[in-house]
């Protein structure tokens, strides 16, 4: 047996050679890991737990609907594809709650902002990669119950084109109802490194919201200022997105007397959904002015 | 590798750096100064991300203000502070790492296993970092700033919090990062003492000035002061007594260590060089007495200014000074702005 075939040989330190793919390639990754991050991939078992729960029950109305729909051969869905999100508003107020904090405030806790900082990234590559990190999670959360609800659809062979223009009219709803409650939850979750003041704000800010400017609305409603109802919604996330897809996606309000804005007021509605989301993202990169490295 | 040209930050209360000129070269550079001297401000700046307010400074040929970018994918660093979140393993942060440097998928988690192993960590890389010892996380830390194969890191503070023997480990790992790894090193520590081994180079700052810039050698071995302590044996009651008035017949001055408890056992003296161990380690061994221990009486950083306030006041330091740092005649093989310009 000869000696070279039982020696361990110590190879040493290797120099690298090979590519460096530079800063969009790592604000990639950064986006990938922050997508991930959010359902618990690449994280330990425990954290994959809530988001994973929630996404189950977040489809598993929609899989029950189009079941019930296949077997009693309806000729329509029990809901439609733009009424979903704001049924189980809920669901998402928690998934955010809980996922927006692990997504910024941990970097901020542990301090790991600094070290991202010294890579090639810059402060609007890290702003831009959470932000789109956080919308798409949200996305899947939203967009997959719709998805099923369409294959379903079909299956039961509803109208093709009427289920396609829902589908398509849900799918933009819940794109801009991503993008501006991430907008929100993350501004939220950067102003503290603490994740337990992160979760039960996001959960505050969006349930107050929403439970005073709906408590308003029925009083409004009850005393017959069916006008007021329309520019009350404009004060909470919820009812803005509900607002915008009533007046220009085909939705029925949930608004009391189920009345939503006049496609005049829906303008303003799109303003301010469009304003309220840039803002956040202005926010956030102020936010990060000040952490750099510490 | 570094250069820097009157470099200043000023913010609106504190003066950070008050131009600072330095050149540093390949090697081990050591870059010691007191808390808040600006040591990190300085770093800040050279990593491109916070501009100077007056000033140049290149990086590796690489203007700072301009080049941030293409700065930090060649350069390391490791921060003071703890970065390292505690839930995910040291593999899995490391490879995150190391594709945020821009690094390809496979060539990442190949790089994580070369790198975590080089800096000494083994089967615990896959058990989440929040159960690590301090010891465990500064080479996590290390690891990251390596992953990427750079030119050169930047150490802000590495032994922060580790014990005695971490430490040496620590400071052996990072003359290896030179020697072994071929990458330079500028290591940030308020403690003079430890770097003057590790470094090929010192540079002290205070105040955001330069004070000081020379080779280890220029600090080490013109004086060295040897402390040495004995045990006392039947024929020699006191052997700390009898070393002291041997060393004296052979013309040496000695000293006692200070006023301490305990101290008084200590004998300190000047080694001129290799003859000073020998003669100690065979009066000691004459004497029939046991060694305890000998070793380099470490600088502190106090040293150095009080150095500065001696060659200030131009005379001739006082000889009960514990540890005697010469004013620095053969220094500044490189040019030192701040004081030049004295």
């Amino acid at each position: 047996m000869s000696v070279e075939s039982t020696q361990i040989h110590n190879i040493g330190y290797r120099d690298y050679e090979g590519p460096r793919l530079g800063r969009a390639y790592a604000r990639r990754s950064l986006f990938s890991q922050s997508l991930r991050g959010a359902y618990g991939l690449g994280r330990s078992a425990k954290s994959k737990v809530l988001p994973m729960i929630l996404f189950a029950v977040m489809c598993l109305p929609a899989a029950i609907m189009v079941a019930v729909a296949v077997a009693t051969k309806t000729k329509d869905l029990p809901v439609d594809y733009t009424r979903y999100a704001i049924v189980m508003q809920a669901l998402i107020s928690l998934f955010l709650a809980a996922q927006a904090p692990q997504t910024v405030s941990r970097d901020l806790r542990f301090k790991t902002v600094p070290l991202y900082f010294s890579r090639p990234i810059e402060r609007g590559d890290y702003v831009l990669a959470k932000f789109a990190a956080m919308t798409s999670a949200l996305f899947v959360l939203t967009a997959a119950p719709l998805l099923v609800l369409y294959v379903g659809a079909l299956l039961a062979k509803l109208d093709f084109l009427d289920q396609t223009e829902g589908f398509g009219q849900g799918l933009v709803s819940v794109a801009l109802l991503s993008l501006l409650f991430s907008g929100i939850a993350l501004v939220i979750s950067a102003i503290t490194p603490r994740r337990g003041f992160g979760i039960a704000a996001v959960i505050a800010v969006l349930t107050i919201t929403y439970g005073a400017v709906s408590t308003v609305q029925a009083i409004a409603y009850e005393q017959g200022s069916t006008d007021a109802i329309a520019w009350l919604g404009l004060f909470s996330p919820i009812t803005l997105i509900d607002g915008v897809q009533t007046a220009f996606l085909g939705a029925t309000s949930a608004f009391p007397g189920g009345d939503g804005p006049s496609s005049g007021v829906g303008v303003v509605y799109v303003l301010v959904v469009l304003g309220l989301i840039a803002g956040c993202y202005g926010a956030l990169m102020r936010r990060y002015r000040k952490v750099g490295l510490s | 590798m570094i250069a820097t040209e009157s470099l200043s930050k000023r913010f609106p209360r504190v003066t950070a750096l008050d131009r600072l000129s330095m050149d540093i070269g390949p090697g081990v550079t050591g870059l010691v100064g007191a808390n808040g001297a600006g040591k990190s401000t300085l770093i800040k700046i050279l990593l491109g991300l916070s501009p100077a307010t007056e000033g140049r400074a290149a990086v590796l040929g690489l203007d700072v203000a301009t080049n941030g970018g293409q700065i930090r994918e060649r350069v390391g660093y490791m921060p003071e502070h703890d970065c390292l979140p505690p839930d995910v393993s040291a593999t899995e942060f490391v490879v995150h790492m190391a594709r945020m440097s821009g690094l390809p998928p496979t060539a990442a988690r190949e790089r994580t296993a070369d790198t975590l192993r080089h800096v000494g960590l083994y089967e615990e890389r896959y058990r989440p970092i929040g159960g690590y010892s301090t010891g465990m996380k500064q080479r996590v830390k290390l690891a990251q700033a390596l992953v990427h194969d750079p030119q050169l890191v930047f150490l802000d503070e590495p032994t922060n919090g580790l014990d005695p023997v971490g430490r040496d480990e620590m400071l052996g790992l990072i003359r290896r990062v030179h020697t072994d790894f071929g990458i330079s090193v500028l290591v940030t520590s308020h403690l003079l003492g430890e770097l003057e081994r590790t470094c090929d180079h010192v540079v002290v700052i205070d105040g955001g000035k330069l004070l000081r810039s020379s080779s280890t050698t220029d600090f080490t071995q013109i004086t060295t002061t040897l402390a040495v302590e004995v045990t006392d044996s039947d024929e020699c009651p006191d052997g700390t007594r009898a070393l002291r008035e041997a060393l004296r017949e052979r013309g040496m001055e000695t000293e006692t260590g200070g006023e301490l408890p305990g101290a008084g056992h200590t004998v300190l003296l000047t080694a001129e060089g290799e003859e000073t161990y020998d003669l100690v380690r065979d009066l000691v061994a004459d004497l029939g007495l046991g060694l305890i221990r000998m070793e380099q009486r470490r600088h502190h950083i106090a040293e150095v200014f009080k150095d500065k306030d001696a060659a200030d006041a131009a005379r001739p330091e006082s000889a009960s000074a514990p540890v005697a740092v010469p004013a620095p005649t053969a220094a500044a093989q490189q040019t030192g702005g701040g004081r030049d310009e004295r």
